[in-house]
């Protein structure tokens, strides 16, 4: 079975044969005077296999969670956001299920973030670029692109013959039918994101009748465009120059990562096997150019592991139907390690390390980091108090020679629930506390936060002359309610600290 | 005039300029130059149709979207009015103990407060309400007109000597300038007023201005020294004054009588924003 990839003239050195796309790109010396190599199509043709059928059950469940998770709801005190996952920009809020996060939690996500890129390395170190093939956005929604390409146009061989073809009607409902569903479902991908910011069945309503805010409309339009784009016609593109991680994760594997792998070591020499031939002194690759046809990327992964490759596995379960009809074993091409390829061809027992110093370092990373994340969380207290003094006036002498300090106490209530509190400050001797609307008093303030509210509270200290031992003198906020107590720090000033 | 020419390499026509042996070729402009060129001229006329554009005699050319920047700008403040509408309403009703006390309506006066301070009132009084010499300090307990809420939002609201008929007024007569003392009674009268301060001075004179300061002053300082805050006379026993305690400051206020302005602001603000200001220098000041 041969495929051509490329229409081009079959010449006497080169008969009809397989070539990947990168190949041929690579066979075009100057690009034609473009600055930019010219893009050569790619027709991935459909694999059948184990592999393909994770990465339709991944598609599907990915796709369910970003579409679903913006309707789940999860009951709230009364005034709070009902929906379980909600990035509430307009309130100030992060609700994820059972957590909420105040922006100046922000580091919460920081630590989300760094567990996911030491997660992302441990993996790709362990098994590969597993993210490429299986998890990563833009591999899924091309994977459905080409998906919907495939129901309008056919497989590879009829769409590059439909490619080929004049425009005729046939090729414009084909071709127009396949750009609708594509819109469509870049609006569906655009349309869901919106729903992370804002109540989902309030947005939706609000969004067919024009009375949603105007940030959804451009993010929804913008995503929209982005979708259809990245996933429609940049495809490959996006994943081998414009994206860093196939760089980066050069310095994640090693020679015992699980790569997509050609086992050189069985397959060569290569060569066409007619049936009944015998296999001794020749390799299992009969060079059909089924791993080429399937490769999303459009590579040849006999020569070897490349930065185009997504790790995807839809070669393996090319080359495994061709080997099962051969009636030869599976697994001429297999998630394998650079290092067993070497083993065997020199004829030792190939060994896969799990425990490497990478392995170990990037576990121990993450071990510390979601150890951090969890310690944090779970001591995380349900009231932030802080005190900030006045800069101007940084004192005020009475006409009784008593010396005046103001502070603006701010209390954070992170929970459901008002909390009453008394305020008392420690450091002074005969001072007295006043807060606005009410007397200078020498017993503790008290003062009530509403739930999930920030209040601030303006308190003047009142030093006698006889208490300030010092120009600065150092006094403690305590904010107490019930057997807990909050405390934070500040200065008492009665004369221009450091001025000359 | 120099000729056009063929240039050889290139094939391509010369402008016939030339610079110290170099030539330009006529090569045309690049296409998406003049694309942009074209475009920015049909820009251009789209613009003169919809936008305010055109100078004519008296106005100008309108544009039929109707743009207008002024109108913008009214829009914006009524729109920020109209935001503000419930909880200037509610300060315009309660009382200015009820928004002192109150949380919610003591931090909408509060940031109402610190703004409309910031934009008028800290020319004078400084961004930290602490005045100057001639600018009274709003952050201490001394108050020449009295410091409750109610005193402050007349204060705030009338102004002093600002010609407003319910003004704070008061009328030191300048002694000196106007020869109604003698410098040497003067001075004697500075070292009666520094003494009036708890602060050391010479006996003598103080026995000489005694007579003096009961006859010219007492009126509205009060016998004492104590002051009257219905007449804006300081309190003469601290040295908490608008014009300075040393000797030479004294003796400048008595011969000269210095009194400043403060504008009448309920002319300007409307009665919810005096409440605000009011609650925010009360308790700025730890209120009275």
């Amino acid at each position: 079975m041969t495929v051509i990839l490329e229409r081009r003239k079959p010449t006497a050195t080169s008969p009809r044969k397989t070539v990947s796309a990168a190949a041929v790109a690579r066979g075009k010396k100057d690009g034609g005077g473009k600055l930019y190599k010219p893009r050569t199509p790619i027709y991935p043709k459909l694999a059948h296999g184990r592999w393909r059928t994770i990465k339709w059950a991944l598609l599907v469940l990915t796709l369910a969670i970003y579409y679903a998770i913006p309707w789940l709801r999860w009951g709230r005190p009364d005034g709070a956001p009902q929906q379980a996952v909600l990035v509430d920009f307009t309130g100030r809020r992060f609700y994820f299920f059972f957590i909420q996060l105040w922006p100046q939690e922000v580091y919460f996500i920081t630590g989300l973030l760094v567990m996911a890129a030491m997660a992302l390395f441990l993996v790709t170190a362990l098994f590969g670029r597993l993210w490429c093939g299986y998890a990563c956005p833009q591999t899924v929604w091309t994977d459905l692109y080409i998906a919907v390409e495939r129901v309008f146009e056919g497989d590879r061989n009829a769409r590059i013959k439909l490619d080929a073809a004049p425009w005729s009607l046939g090729k414009a409902i084909r071709k127009g039918g396949k750009h609708a569903v594509w819109l469509a479902i870049a609006l569906a991908t655009g349309g869901a994101w919106i729903f992370y910011f804002h109540d989902a069945p309030t947005l939706w309503n609000s969004f067919w009748v024009g009375q949603a805010p105007a940030t959804a409309y451009v993010s929804a339009g913008v995503l929209t465009m982005t979708t259809y784009l990245l996933a429609g016609t940049m495809r490959e593109q996006v994943c081998t120059y414009m994206c860093p991680w196939p760089r980066i994760q050069g310095a994640m594997l090693d020679g015992h990562s699980l790569q997509v792998t050609y086992r050189r070591d069985r397959g060569e020499p290569r060569g066409a096997h007619k049936k009944g031939e015998d296999w001794t002194g020749r390799g299992d690759c009969v060079d059909c150019g089924q791993c080429v046809a399937v490769c999303p990327t459009g590579i040849d992964i006999r020569d070897g592991g490349q930065i185009e490759c997504i790790n995807c596995g839809l070669c393996v379960d090319a080359c495994n139907e061709i080997m099962v009809r051969l009636d030869r074993p599976r697994g001429l091409i297999a998630y394998d390690t650079d290092e067993a390829v070497l083993a065997r061809e020199a004829g030792r027992k190939p060994t896969y390390p799990l425990l490497r110093s990478r392995t170990i370092y990037y576990s121990a990373a993450l071990a510390l980091v979601s150890g951090l994340m969890l310690w944090g969380l779970a001591t995380r207290s349900p009231v932030v108090f802080e005190v900030l003094r006045d800069r101007n006036p940084t004192f005020v002498r009475l006409h009784d020679g008593a010396v005046r300090n103001g502070y603006t106490l701010k209390i954070a209530n992170h929970s459901f629930e008002r909390r009453t509190f008394s305020i008392s400050l420690a450091g002074l001797s005969g001072d007295t506390l006043q807060t606005p609307g009410s007397a200078p008093t020498t017993a503790a303030l008290t003062v009530t936060v509403e739930p999930d509210q920030v209040r601030a509270v303006r308190v003047l200290v009142k030093a006698p002359p006889e208490a300030l031992r010092a120009q600065s003198l150092p006094v403690t906020f305590a904010l107490s309610q019930d057997q807990r107590t909050w405390r934070a720090a500040s200065t008492f000033l009665s004369a221009d600290v450091g001025a000359p | 005039m120099s000729e056009r020419e063929t240039d050889e390499p290139t094939g391509i026509e010369t402008t016939g300029h030339e610079w110290d042996g170099i030539k330009e070729l006529d090569n045309p402009l690049p296409r998406w130059w003049l694309i942009v060129f074209y475009a920015s001229i049909a820009f251009a006329v789209v613009y003169w149709v919809l936008m305010p554009s055109w100078p004519l005699l008296r106005s100008y050319s309108p544009g039929i979207l109707g743009q207008s920047d002024r109108a913008n700008v009214m829009r914006d403040l009524a729109d920020l009015k109209a935001r503000r509408a419930a909880q200037s309403t509610q300060l315009a009703r309660a009382s200015l103990e009820q928004i002192e006390r109150d949380p919610a309506m003591q931090s909408y006066a509060f940031a109402v407060g610190q703004s409309i301070f910031g934009d008028n009132c800290a020319t004078c009084h400084g961004p930290g309400g602490t005045g100057s010499k001639g600018y009274a300090n709003l952050r201490d307990d001394v108050w020449l007109w009295g410091g409750s809420l109610e005193q402050i939002q007349q204060t705030i609201t009338h102004g002093v000597r600002s010609g407003d008929p319910q003004a704070r007024m008061s009328q030191m007569p300048a002694f000196g300038a106007d020869g109604i003392l003698a410098p040497e009674k003067i001075d004697d009268l500075t070292e009666y007023v520094v003494a009036l301060s708890h602060r050391p001075a010479d006996r003598t004179a103080i026995q000489r201005a005694a007579p003096v300061f009961a006859q010219n002053c007492a009126v509205c300082h009060g016998p004492g020294g104590t002051g009257r805050q219905e007449v804006g006379a300081p309190n003469l026993t601290d040295s908490d004054w608008l014009y300075g305690a040393d000797r030479g400051s004294i003796r400048d206020q008595i011969t000269n009588a210095h009194g400043g302005v403060m504008p009448a602001w309920g002319r300007r603000f409307d009665a919810s924003t005096v409440k605000a200001l009011t609650v925010y220098i009360h308790a700025n000041a730890g209120g009275q």
